[in-house]
């Protein structure tokens, strides 16, 4: 059947591996963003930036510190999430009384800092960053190669997206931020502190970021326009997915990464820009997103 | 006539609730005049006045709700006015809106569950499912699928598990059938009975017969006068003058 | 949303009598203009069309923004894209450079219209990620496509002859022409923010329920304005392509659609001659500070953020809220 086609089952796969795997940063993403907007009202433009630090602070715990993958999936999101606190204190807190475009605007401008910071150090080339040993390698599966890295990837995006989905949806603590989204005057009229739970939740959206950028490092290298090219394209994906529901946003990422990947095989010239067709439909069809409410 | 309320609030010695000369705003415009008044602990009282009189506002100004407010509002001796909401709160005061404030995103346990204790001895959740049976089975619900009725014994039971011994209920009979509006009352009877105080605005007039011990008039931003529960009758002219009813 | 350009404009008391200040805004109009004619003897005049066409770009951005409510973050795709239709024209058609621009201006308004129908669709935040994604997909398609000459772009386009007559060799003669281009774009924004349309574009903005309950259908005007500041938008990049003789993926990339977003948030989100401050602050910065590479990018952020937290209102939202003028 394939042979039909002309497409031979292992360029099929594989690209929708490739396409799973784009689909992973951009449902961890999305998700990260869809957080940040239910309860801050802000996009996080900075977010593309705060994904390429946590693909840095990878690079960087292995480069200074001699400190390996496994120890950086953790820490590096603990860094740039704490980076992430003080940037909500000193900086963002001071807008929520606003319109929302300023937020926009001075994550907009954070993003440039960060972006022009990590140009000047470390310039506009990628630098490398190894597969981890345990999962370098690969399997055969007879109906095509899958590269261990690349498998673990996947697992680990969707764990992370199912455990952030549970924790939002099933335990008190999600509760409280979900009362919070809703009516933040009177959750903190029960004595509820919704200034604390705002300065978490976002730094846990930007440490889901960082998390994707230390996954990501060994698949693309580490670059300092790696979030800025992806981080629309996510932009893209929430449009599409609506920021009304967790697991829209992570259905929406995955099922994007996938078709993506099915354009790369089947009519590759459109590849780059799919998503962005596909945005263009959804707004005719239904502008409030696929899992959105009306604005 | 303010005076009557002030000389009330000097009378005793130790009110719960000491409301003098508050101000508030919503963002320009100027919505409470110098609101004076007092709740001794123990005691139900509400605060009857026409539609914009300031009532809801001032629950919001003492719950710390609103924008900008000035003047005094002293809970049990503590000064309030510059205070946080969520400090308040933590003094042992708990609010009920007047829309309820039932999260449409949390299930019914978890509105119940969501007010953080403030204080030991609230009430347990099987206490809580004796006073309103209902919602012990509707738990898995979503909050806003509940009836009318059922939310506000919602919003009323999730304060009470709090351990605040005072409370803001904002109309908590708005809307409601009358079978639900007595359960409602002898719940009310019930907490005054434990030594509850509480605050109470109310359209309903009867109803506020029924439950209080005093009667505030609130009109354009201020408390003008008081009368207490048994000369409500000997008052009724005057009051439908201040209630237009 | 509150729209930003109240809130900037909060300090701007309401005209105080509309002849003081028709008056004024036509003084400092003539004063513009006379600065602009006098301003090549004193200033490099290559310098002067760059401050100019970006003027115009901020300005186009501005009457989306600031009149129509609209932020959009994608304004690069209209600008860029008319620079390739305008440098294409003039280079492989052998367009007159007013033709020339006139082609890029004219597609800069059709893209407008389909990406406009689009994202009108959407409000606030979401108005903003959709222009900035439908621009990347216009970005992406550059890089693709085969007449915008890839990474190298479209280099050594010709200036012509004006009408075939007269040589834009001259810096100083082309730097007239551009003058007249700019100075006709912003009367026209003028004309259009005091019209009838312009006022129910401001109804709009400001109260969209009431607006609908009033008749007006608003995602008609939205997609007018959007048009219009596309077309302005093309108008500046169309012109700039003719000026600096190139047209280039740095046009559409996304970092150009934040620049009128910066020169506008510096002169004054919703004030008319706003845009025309901040482009002159950002593009003298940039001239500055260009040997200093990527640095540039971390000031220019800078700058953001600081606008953003303690100087919103901008150069000219302060000036008028000092004079109590609208300006």
């Amino acid at each position: 059947m394939f042979e039909l086609i002309g497409i031979t089952p292992q360029v099929l796969f594989g690209q929708l591996l490739l396409g799973l795997i784009n689909g992973s940063f951009y449902a961890i993403l999305s998700l990260g963003l869809a957080v940040i907007f239910g309860l801050l009202n802000i996009i996080n433009f900075t977010h593309g930036a705060q994904y390429m630090l946590g693909a840095f602070a990878a690079w960087m715990l292995l480069n200074y510190a001699g400190i390996g993958y496994w120890w950086a999936l953790l820490l590096a999101p603990l860094i740039v999430g704490a980076l992430a606190i003080v940037a909500e204190r000193l900086l963002i807190s001071r807008l929520y009384k606003l319109d929302h475009l300023y937020g926009l605007l001075l994550t907009f401008g954070l993003a440039l800092v960060i972006q022009g910071l990590f140009r000047n150090y470390y310039g506009a080339s990628g630098l490398p960053y190894a597969i981890p040993p345990l999962l370098s390698g690969g399997h055969n599966l007879g109906f095509m190669f899958l590269p261990n890295y690349r498998g673990w990837v996947v697992v680990a995006s969707l764990t992370v997206c199912l455990t952030t989905w549970y924790m939002i949806e099933k335990t008190r603590l999600g509760s409280y931020l979900r009362a919070a989204t809703e009516n933040p005057v009177l959750t903190e009229a029960f004595g509820i502190n919704v200034p604390r739970l705002v300065t978490l939740t976002y730094a846990f959206g930007v440490a889901l970021a960082a998390f994707a950028g230390v996954l990501a490092a060994p698949i693309y290298s580490v670059n300092p326009n790696m979030g800025a090219d992806i981080i629309i394209v996510v932009f893209a994906v929430v449009v599409i997915g609506g920021m009304g529901s967790i697991l829209g946003s992570i259905i929406t990422g995955f099922g994007l990464g996938l078709i993506e990947g099915l354009t790369k095989v089947f009519y590759p010239e459109i590849s780059a820009t799919v998503i962005f067709i596909i945005m263009a439909i959804v707004l005719l069809i239904k502008p409030a997103g696929l899992f959105g409410r009306a604005t | 006539m303010a005076e009557t309320a002030r000389n009330v609030a000097q009378a005793d010695p130790a009110p719960q609730l000491a409301v003098e000369n508050l101000h508030a705003w919503y963002g320009e415009s100027h919505v409470l005049h110098g609101v004076t008044f007092a709740v001794k602990p123990g005691e139900v009282v509400t605060l009857l006045g026409r539609n914009g009189a300031g009532k809801t506002t001032t629950l919001k100004s003492i719950i710390g709700i609103v924008g900008r407010r000035t003047g005094s509002i002293a809970f049990a001796g503590t000064e309030t006015i510059g205070m946080v909401s969520r400090a308040i709160a933590r003094l042992g005061i708990a609010y009920v809106p007047e829309e309820r404030g039932i999260y449409a995103s949390l299930n019914v346990e978890e509105n119940l569950m969501l007010p953080p204790q403030v204080r030991p001895g609230g009430f347990t959740v099987e206490q809580i499912f004796e006073l309103f049976p209902n919602l012990r089975e509707r738990l898995a619900s979503q909050g806003t699928k509940l009836s009318g009725g059922e939310q506000q014994m919602l919003a009323i039971a999730r304060i009470l598990r709090t351990g605040a011994r005072t409370l803001l209920l904002d109309e908590p009979t708005e809307g409601l059938a009358p079978v639900i509006i007595q359960q409602i009352g002898r719940t009310l009877a019930r907490l005054k009975q434990e030594g509850f105080t509480i605050v109470l605005v109310e359209q309903n007039f009867r109803f506020a017969q029924s439950v209080a011990d005093r009667h505030y008039i609130v009109e354009q931003g201020r408390v003008i006068d008081m009368i207490a529960n048994d000369e409500l009758d000997a008052n009724h002219d005057k009051l439908q003058t201040y209630l237009g009813v | 949303m509150a729209n930003v350009s109240t809130t900037v404009a909060a300090g701007v008391a309401p005209a105080s009598g509309g002849d003081r200040t028709r008056t004024l805004h036509r003084a400092i109009f003539i004063g513009l203009a006379l600065m602009l004619a006098v301003a090549p003897f004193l200033v490099y005049p290559v310098f002067l069309m760059k401050v100019l066409c970006f003027a115009l770009f901020a300005c186009a951005f501005n009457l989306l923004l600031g009149f129509g409510g609209l932020m959009s973050f994608g304004h690069a795709a209209y600008f860029g894209m008319a620079s390739y239709v305008s440098a294409h024209a003039a280079k492989v058609w052998g367009l007159t450079p007013e033709l020339a621009i006139l082609a890029g201006t004219a597609v800069a308004m059709v893209l407008g219209a389909v990406f406009g129908a689009l994202a009108v669709r959407r409000k606030g935040i979401y108005f903003a990620m959709v222009t900035l994604a439908l621009a990347q997909m216009v970005y992406f398609l550059s890089v693709q496509a085969p007449f915008t000459g890839g990474e190298d772009g479209i280099q050594a386009v010709p200036r012509g002859r004006l009408l075939g007559l007269i040589s834009f060799a001259d810096d100083r003669v082309l730097y007239y022409f551009v003058m007249a281009v700019f100075m006709g774009g912003l009367l026209l924004i003028y004309r259009v923010i005091h019209s009838p349309f312009g006022q129910v574009c401001k109804a709009i903005r400001e109260n969209e329920p009431r607006a609908i309950s009033l008749g007006y259908r608003p995602l008609h005007y939205k997609l007018a304005m959007f048009v219009l500041s596309a077309g302005l938008a093309g108008l500046a990049g169309a012109t700039k392509a003719i000026v600096f003789q190139l047209a280039s993926l740095t046009d559409v990339h996304w970092s150009m659609s934040g620049e009128p977003v910066l020169m506008t948030l510096i002169g004054g989100i919703g004030t008319v001659f706003g845009p025309i401050a901040g482009a002159l602050v950002v593009v003298s910065m940039q001239n500055y500070l260009a040997h200093l590479g990527a640095w540039v990018t971390v000031v220019q952020g800078g700058i953001f953020i600081l606008a953003v937290l303690i100087f919103r209102e901008g150069i000219v939202g302060f000036i008028a809220g000092r004079l109590k003028q609208q300006l």
